[in-house]
């Protein structure tokens, strides 16, 4: 059993700190005080190749894979988690058209998103849905050779960014009376597709969220992933074995830098004639941080390795998902703690490692929607 | 334009407050440590892959260094470097500058005379600025070190800023020629992912002092003309005085301890 990283693997991950500290470090401060999304960063990240590296080579990207982009985004969300955050949505938004799209649609617009020139995302939740697949209400209806899309999507991350979004909407009904529901893809340039209200979340300060809405919006039915009614599969492929994977990777990142940032503040902070990491009560919690580390490393490598093997991955993805952003949440807790006062103090990280964290949880399914599939999955003997 | 590149992986300076000394080998203890490319040895690289964008031909690098940089001197590939050698055998540790350039020039001139050899003004750990003038006199080649900055490139000569005190001079290099650079002579660029990729198929190639037809005594430890007689952490702390007395005496007594301490002129 190997557990170490080839040397391009490594060297993946050094590439991602550089581009952490040289192009993310100089403008966080800015975007975590505007909360406006630094756009150029994100286009940054399509130049130095980090938005292909789920792409094939014949797209535009490098083909990598799913390990190599979970190594970047943790590294990416040490520095930043909300970088990491919009780095792993981009590369959801590519995954239907990866998995489903047709070899016309691929060689359209893939080479576009592994440049960074167009950002994609999967607008697929809605205010009657969420953990719900087949709660949606938007409607597609056959117009010649393009569909009619309306309705409204709700809590989609790189809403008004992005160019291509993945949107699943009902296209009839079966013998059972049962919606069947077919996956589109959209380009934002389509006449009658418009981003709704943008929202203000607690945390991840610097990505973007809102709603899209859909009015009598034509989609070229060419468009369609996959074979009508195919939707559910396409939207829960994308979200579970890529979106799941990026926000546990975005855990990691919180984690790792949480352990950092304690460990140098009970290294120099000094109470009762040593440093706080003399005391137990510190120690203890930071071995709690650097155990979880470790454990929801493993975790999230080993889903992300079976990804990459070609295996069936949503279960162990779910567990990565769920384990390694709890973990980020008790991490971040621990680390305002362990930076007493100091810790909620806007110009100390931890306070901001708490509020980022938190938004990892409901994001691409709750907690216990992640404790559903893996209970399931026990029960069934897998 | 055939340009070789010197670098030489160093203990991160921004990790520098971990670094402690063995008092009994005088050993500089690493661990915990990263080691990077030497911050100007990346200035070097940088200004010689925009060259090679400008008139074309090959950017190489060459390192001294322990078996276990070989990633650390990957990055160069990833970077745009065309191939890279790491010299590195046991004979060679423990080298002072001239030790160490006998080996980069035989390093070196595996390739032929290069028309071009780059180097970081300084290294981040040892700082001696001796390597390039060094490496320049073993190839026979001119050299002009403090180079801050690349106006001008075609394949037989280079217009350079030279660092002078309060300012630079406008300085045609005749090539072939040793230049040292300093962290104003170019912006570094980041690696990327494409580079990360296109590195995997460049050459990197390992060579001992038996590859290179060195003789061990002349390198290393035992081929440096320079010794280290002693080395020790210097301590540093405040010295607390209290003056007492009538105001004037006060005044006057500080002024003779500060004249004393060389802290105000004699007069």
């Amino acid at each position: 059993m190997e557990f170490g990283f080839s040397p391009e693997q490594e060297l993946i991950r050094k590439m991602a700190r550089e581009f952490a500290e040289e192009i993310i470090v100089p403008r966080s401060a800015e975007f975590e005080r505007t909360r406006v999304p630094p756009v150029d960063i994100f286009h940054a990240m399509g130049e130095h190749g980090l938005l292909g590296i789920t792409v094939p080579v014949e797209y535009g990207g490098t083909g990598l894979g799913h390990l190599a982009r979970m190594l970047a985004i943790e590294e990416i969300s040490r520095y930043s988690p909300a970088m990491g955050f919009m780095l792993q949505v981009f590369a959801l938004g590519a995954a239907p058209l990866l998995d489903f799209g047709s070899p016309e649609l691929k060689q359209k617009y893939l080479p576009a998103l592994a440049s960074g020139e167009y950002f994609a995302t999967v607008t697929v939740t809605e205010a009657t849905g969420g953990s719900n697949p087949f709660g949606l209400t938007t409607v597609a209806e056959k117009d010649g050779d393009n569909y009619i899309l309306t309705g409204r999507k709700v809590f989609i991350t790189g809403s008004s960014l992005c160019r291509l979004h993945t949107i699943s909407a009902i296209t009839g009904q079966d013998d059972r009376g049962r919606k069947i529901v077919t996956a589109f893809l959209v380009d934002s340039e389509m006449p009658g597709f418009k981003s709704g209200r943008e929202e203000h979340k607690s945390g991840l300060w610097g990505t973007q969220l809102g709603e899209v809405v859909l009015e009598n919006c034509v989609v070229p039915a060419a468009n369609i992933l996959g074979r009508p009614g195919d939707g559910i599969k396409v939207a829960m492929k994308a979200i579970s074995e890529t979106g799941r994977p990026g926000i546990a990777a975005t855990g990691l990142g919180v984690i790792a830098r949480a352990l950092q940032e304690s460990v140098k503040f009970a290294s120099e902070r000094v109470v009762g004639g040593c440093p706080i990491g003399d005391y137990q009560g510190i120690q203890f919690k930071i071995a709690d941080m650097s155990v979880a580390l470790d454990a929801a490393r493993y975790l999230c490598y080993r889903g992300a390795w079976m990804k990459d093997q070609g295996l069936r991955c949503d279960v162990e993805m779910s567990k990565a998902k769920l384990f390694a952003t709890e973990a980020a949440m008790v991490a971040a807790r621990h680390c305002g703690e362990i930076h007493g006062g100091y810790g909620w103090l806007e110009e100390y990280v931890a306070q901001q490692l708490y509020r980022d964290a938190a938004i990892l949880i409901p994001s691409a399914g709750t907690s216990e929607m992640m404790r559903v599939v893996a209970g399931r999955a026990a029960l069934s003997g897998k | 334009m055939d340009i070789v590149v010197c670098v030489k992986p160093v203990p991160d300076p921004k990790q520098w407050s971990k670094l402690a000394l063995d008092p009994v080998t005088k050993i500089l203890r690493r661990e915990g440590i990263d080691t990077i490319l030497n911050p100007l040895d990346r200035n070097a690289l940088e200004a010689a892959l925009v060259i090679r964008q400008k008139v074309g031909g090959k950017v190489r690098v060459v390192s001294m260094a322990p078996p276990f940089t070989q990633e650390i001197v990957r990055e160069t590939l990833a970077l745009g470097a065309d191939e890279a050698v790491l010299l590195s055998d046991r004979a060679f540790a423990g080298g002072d500058s001239w030790a160490t350039v006998l080996v980069l020039a035989a390093g070196i001139r595996r390739w032929g005379r290069p028309d071009l050899v780059l180097c970081g003004a300084e290294s981040a750990d040892g700082s001696t600025g001796q390597v390039g003038p060094q490496l320049a006199h073993l190839l026979g080649l001119t050299h002009l070190t403090y180079v801050c900055g690349f106006e001008d490139a075609s394949p037989e000569r280079l217009v350079v800023r030279w660092q002078v005190e309060d300012g630079y001079a406008r300085v045609e290099v005749r090539l072939p020629a040793v230049l040292t650079v300093t962290k104003e002579a170019s912006k570094p660029r980041t690696m990327t992912i494409m580079g990360v990729v296109q590195a995997r198929n460049k050459p990197l190639t390992v060579l001992s002092a038996a590859d290179l037809g060195i003789d061990p005594a002349t390198c290393g430890l035992k081929g440096s003309p320079t010794q280290m007689g002693d080395m020790w952490m210097p301590e540093s702390g405040r010295r607390q005085e209290i003056l007492r007395g009538e105001a004037a005496e006060v005044v006057m007594e500080l002024l003779t301890k500060l004249r004393e301490l060389a802290a105000l002129p004699c007069h």
